[in-house]
């Protein structure tokens, strides 16, 4: 018996090694790591399909060599984040790591990324360490910085001539830096945050925080939220009466994708974000056009952040003809290219953060309608990012 | 003891010294990870099959032996093993002792879910108060070191400490239950309230299997976080609590080997369900298999992988077979 | 803060602790009257609240029925799904250890979810609140209470006292009282144990389904739902005392109480709070508030 229970443990040993060799150099293997399931699933599968959409425009190459796709399921659970990076690179062998929509996830990535010198573009996750405390010459963003749409938002409502207001979101990073931004543009202008609310994340008990907003009386209220946070706060704040009285703003993700679920409680919010419905231009429509072409739904700002990364990468290939030894050519590259994308076109910062316009938009139906721009060209600082 | 327990034993660990020379690097990892798993299940044999305690918050010694590494160590420069190992096993240690104290005055039902309930609270400690960094979690910024040869930061080093580290808790494990103090707890499995009746005073017996058992799931917290470089609340959830109890079950309860081989399947179980290649685009639902085949297995394999040898052979020898075997005197 | 936000807050307050009782009246019954631990108790929760939303449209495109045809069609139906699941599979745990059962619920767990995942999707989901109930009585001010969470009170008081007439004043009742005291005896004294331990399941899974219905509009339905619930629901038991529903009452107001006062004056420490007061419950009753019954 113990000869059978030696022999499984010697024969499960043995998967233990990489089945595949690494490939020819003629393709480059691109490892996604996103959400395939759990809440974030659908932002996961918008980045995928924007990233392809680009590469298949290009004819299936970027930088003369064909592209490949490995791809992992992250959970959007930080736990097994250094698992799934580790997957892709040392059993898949990728050559470029893209991912991922949840930050805690993504800060894994950024510091395996880091380490091992691996290229790293994040199409999503919006925490600040990842173009500060952990960025890297390898690691790019083609999304935003919490900082940025707060920070856009703060100079639009101190220029509303607002004095008072009190701020919620969730005790973790991103609601942090949100807030942070926030309050760095707003009481630059004179105004005050009077109450700073939070909770725990994910809890979506806003009840007694909704009461305290009533009582303290500010002439507005910002608010960080996404998901089904997002949708809950909404409807609460209006099913409490606030809407009518007290304004809400947002950063963007308080609207995206929610406002089907949100209804007539999210309309006419005010949000600041780096996309909108309704910008109008060529470039964007042909995106649009394209997009729904290909998978048969609208895009949303999470395809414009794939479609993006696939933009960065293919800018730093053809600069060094696929060859991706050549790291210091490849950023290089990148650093110095205006990205024509559909939201606009954009820079990078130092710090590998894009530098664009942040726009200003209205809950209008079901759309997140550009009503103007809340900050041209905002350039997150990239605190914390040493060069 | 059973000669053929031990000889499985010994190969097992031959077997996973040998996995660096034959391995690439993610099977050095994967392999790592496994033998991690296996001394935090090692941890949970102790309390369940050993004293009889299902303990439902395991993950919160494991976690705090993780988080302790990342906040005790410096921001710069390779803190030495020498203290910040026993320096990490000692918080875990002392939380279980917290822990305990105030679990171990309920019994039965009561008992898994204190468990898990002060599991739950270290996890929101973790989660949502400045010491724990948030839910996004820490970053280690330097791995320990040992002089100049002993530089956890390098995959095989680990792979080979970790290994030493397996070995050692299980031949402690193996004689303290073979001691008076294991006898105790055998006791107490059995019938704690025979063992009252002779004038035993089982609560500090269990408080200290509770301790132990809390000191090295710490010690397996510790080799996780230097294994990721990198700690968050997750690994106090109990998820994880109920991961570490259905490797116990699946390798075998009352058998320490049992711990090696539910950690190791589990994580083959795992990777099976979630692999691509067999089964495509639905690996996004592994968790519909994986749980199917957690019932599955408690269903008709209460006893673990360990008794399947012995089922196999009462289903082909009768039970003439059954008779024949020594009682199980073997815990190993 | 003045009278009226304080006011609102124990409004709030008694809000949230009555529908964790609705949720974990069904779990301590189960528990205490067949001695499972079913972790999968979050599950039924979640499968109510998805209930809410993927009935709806269906119920009111079929017969025009409205919220409360919804909400009758979805509790009817969870009783149908807890015999079921009595029978199929919850039956066969009553003889084994709490942790095989411990194990095989949690298996039952991730099944549920992915089942939900197959055949709901992946997204977070806002259910609307009947029009009948979308309005707020003003407080004075600047306050306002919704309508719909008063509505969600009197539900749960309600159920509430049905289930004290039930256990007080009816045969079943005192089946169920005796069946939890002494199994084997309420057996030998003919009294058909296994259809009351179906009974009993089906009424469990049906109150925790009617707590997610009615919890829908206000929480929106998201994958994950059933296992915050759950561990609260835990605590609850642990601190009420497994099997007394009075106890659960008690707890879950306790919890809610707990939850509302830490938001608002240390919101870092919410989370942990509701433990803290578990702990310091234990150290004086480690068996819980009340005994069964």
């Amino acid at each position: 018996m113990k000869k059978i229970q030696f022999a499984l443990l010697a024969w499960a040993l043995a998967l233990c090694t990489p089945l595949a060799f690494a490939q020819s150099t003629t393709k480059i293997k691109v490892g996604l790591m996103l959400p395939a399931s759990g809440t974030y699933a659908a932002l996961g599968t918008a980045i995928e399909n924007g990233f392809k959409l680009y590469v298949t425009e290009q004819g299936g190459k970027l930088g003369g060599r064909e592209i490949e796709y490995a791809r992992v399921d992250d959970e959007s659970d930080p736990a097994k984040a250094v698992d799934n990076v580790n997957k892709l690179l040392k059993r898949d062998n990728v050559d470029v790591l893209i991912g991922t929509v949840h930050s805690g996830v993504a800060m894994a990535m950024a510091k395996v990324a880091k380490e091992t010198g691996t290229l790293y573009i994040d199409p999503n996750a919006g925490a600040g360490a990842i173009t500060g405390s952990m960025c890297a010459p390898t690691t790019f963003r083609s999304s935003f910085s919490m900082w940025q749409s707060a920070y856009a938002m703060g100079e639009v409502m101190a220029a509303k001539g607002y004095k008072n207001v009190v701020t919620i979101t969730w005790k973790y990073a991103a609601g942090d830096e949100s807030v942070g931004g926030f309050k760095e543009a707003f009481e630059k202008s004179g105004g005050k945050v009077v109450k700073e609310l939070n909770l725990p994340f994910p809890n979506v008990e806003f009840q007694p925080l909704l009461t305290e907003i009533a009582a303290t009386k500010p002439d507005a209220v910002y608010t960080f939220f996404a998901g089904a946070g997002a949708i809950k706060f909404v409807k609460d704040y209006a099913a409490a009466g606030l809407k009518k009285s007290i304004p809400l703003y947002g950063a963007g993700f308080l609207t995206d994708g929610t406002l089907e679920a949100q209804g007539a409680d999210a309309e006419g919010l005010l949000t600041t974000s780096h996309y909108a419905d309704g910008l109008g231009t060529a470039r964007d429509n042909a995106f649009r056009q394209a997009y729904a072409k290909a998978y048969k739904v609208e895009p949303d700002v999470y395809a414009v952040q794939g479609y993006d990364a696939a933009q960065m990468l293919a800018i730093g290939l053809n600069a060094v003809k696929g060859d991706l030894t050549k790291k210091a050519e490849f950023a290089a590259a990148i650093e110095k290219t205006k990205i024509d994308s559909p939201r606009g076109p954009f820079t990078l910062s130092r710090s590998h953060n894009p530098v664009q316009d942040i726009y200003l938009r209205q809950v209008v139906g079901k759309e997140n309608k550009m009503i103007g721009i809340a900050s041209k060209a905002l350039a997150d600082p990239g605190r914390g990012c040493t060069p | 003891m059973d000669r053929s327990a031990a000889l499985f034993v010994a190969l097992v660990f031959i077997a996973l010294a040998l996995v660096p020379l034959v391995a690439g690097p993610f099977g050095i990892d994967l392999v790592t990870k496994i033998m991690i798993y296996a001394i935090y299940a090692l941890s949970l044999e102790l309390l369940v099959g050993s004293t009889g305690l299902v303990c439902f918050g395991q993950a919160a010694f494991f976690g705090i032996g993780a988080y302790a590494d990342v906040l005790l160590s410096p921001h710069s420069g390779a803190p030495s093993l020498l203290w910040i190992l026993p320096a990490c096993v000692l918080c875990a240690a002392g939380a279980a002792l917290l822990i305990g104290a105030l679990a171990l005055r309920t019994k039965g039902v009561y008992f898994i879910m204190v468990t898990l309930a002060f599991a739950q609270m270290a996890y929101y400690i973790a989660h949502d108060t400045p010491l724990g960094g948030g839910s996004d979690g820490i970053y280690l910024s330097a791995k320990p070191v040992l002089g100049q040869w002993l530089h956890l930061d390098k995959p095989v080093v680990l792979h080979d400490f970790t290994l030493t580290c397996q070995a050692a808790v299980f031949i402690f494990l193996a004689l303290m239950l073979r001691s008076r103090f294991g006898r105790a707890l055998a006791g107490i499995r059995v019938n704690e309230q025979r063992m009252r009746a002779t004038g035993f005073s089982t609560y500090p017996y269990k408080l200290a299997a509770f301790v132990i058992s809390g000191a090295i799931a710490g010690l397996a917290g510790f080799l996780f976080a230097v294994k990721d470089g990198f700690v968050n609340p997750e690994l106090l959830g109990w998820h994880l609590s109920a991961a570490v109890l259905i490797m116990v079950l699946l390798g075998g309860l009352g058998h320490l080997r049992g711990a090696l081989l539910g950690a190791f399947t589990f994580v083959l179980l795992q990777e099976f369900f979630q692999s691509e290649t067999i089964f495509g685009a639905f690996a996004k639902h592994w968790h519909l298999g994986f749980g199917l085949s957690i019932i599955a297995i408690v269903a008709f394999v209460p006893r673990g992988l360990v008794g399947v040898p012995g089922q196999l052979r009462e289903r082909l020898l009768g039970r003439a077979a059954r008779s024949a075997k020594k009682l199980p005197d073997d815990f190993f | 803060m003045d009278f009226t936000a304080f006011l609102v807050q124990c409004l709030n307050a008694l809000q949230y602790g009555l529908l964790l009782f609705l949720v974990a009246s069904g779990l301590t019954l189960i528990f205490g009257i067949m001695g499972i631990i079913n972790l999968a108790h979050g599950s039924f929760y979640m499968v109510g609240a998805y209930m809410a939303y993927v009935l709806a449209p269906i119920v009111g495109a079929s017969f025009g029925g409205g919220f409360l045809a919804t909400l009758l069609i979805g509790v009817s139906l969870s009783v149908l799904l807890g015999y079921v699941l009595e029978w199929a599979f919850f039956s066969f745990l009553y003889e084994r250890e709490h942790l095989q059962q411990v194990l095989m619920t949690y298996g039952l767990i991730l099944v549920f979810e992915e089942l939900r995942s197959l055949l709901v999707d992946d997204d977070a989901h806002g259910v609307a609140s009947p029009e009948w109930l979308s309005g707020t009585i003003p407080l004075g001010g600047l306050m306002t209470y919704p309508v719909y969470r008063l509505f969600i009170s009197a539900v749960c008081l309600i159920v509430a006292a049905g289930m004290y007439y039930v256990f007080k004043h009816t045969r079943l009742g005192m089946m169920i009282r005796a069946g939890s005291t002494n199994r084997e005896m309420v057996q030998s004294l003919g009294i058909d144990v296994t259809f009351l331990y179906r009974v009993v399941f089906a009424a469990g899974v049906a109150l925790a389904v009617l707590a997610g219905m009615i919890a829908a509009p206000v929480s929106s339905v998201y994958p994950g739902m059933g296992n915050s619930v759950l561990i609260l629901c835990f605590v609850v038991v642990v601190i009420g005392g497994i099997g007394s529903v009075r106890g659960a009452l008690l707890a879950a107001l306790l919890v809610g109480a707990v939850d509302t006062v830490g938001k608002v004056l240390l919101p870092q420490a919410a989370g942990v709070l509701v433990y803290v007061l578990m702990a310091l419950i234990l150290l004086w009753k480690p068996e819980g508030l009340f005994k069964a019954g």
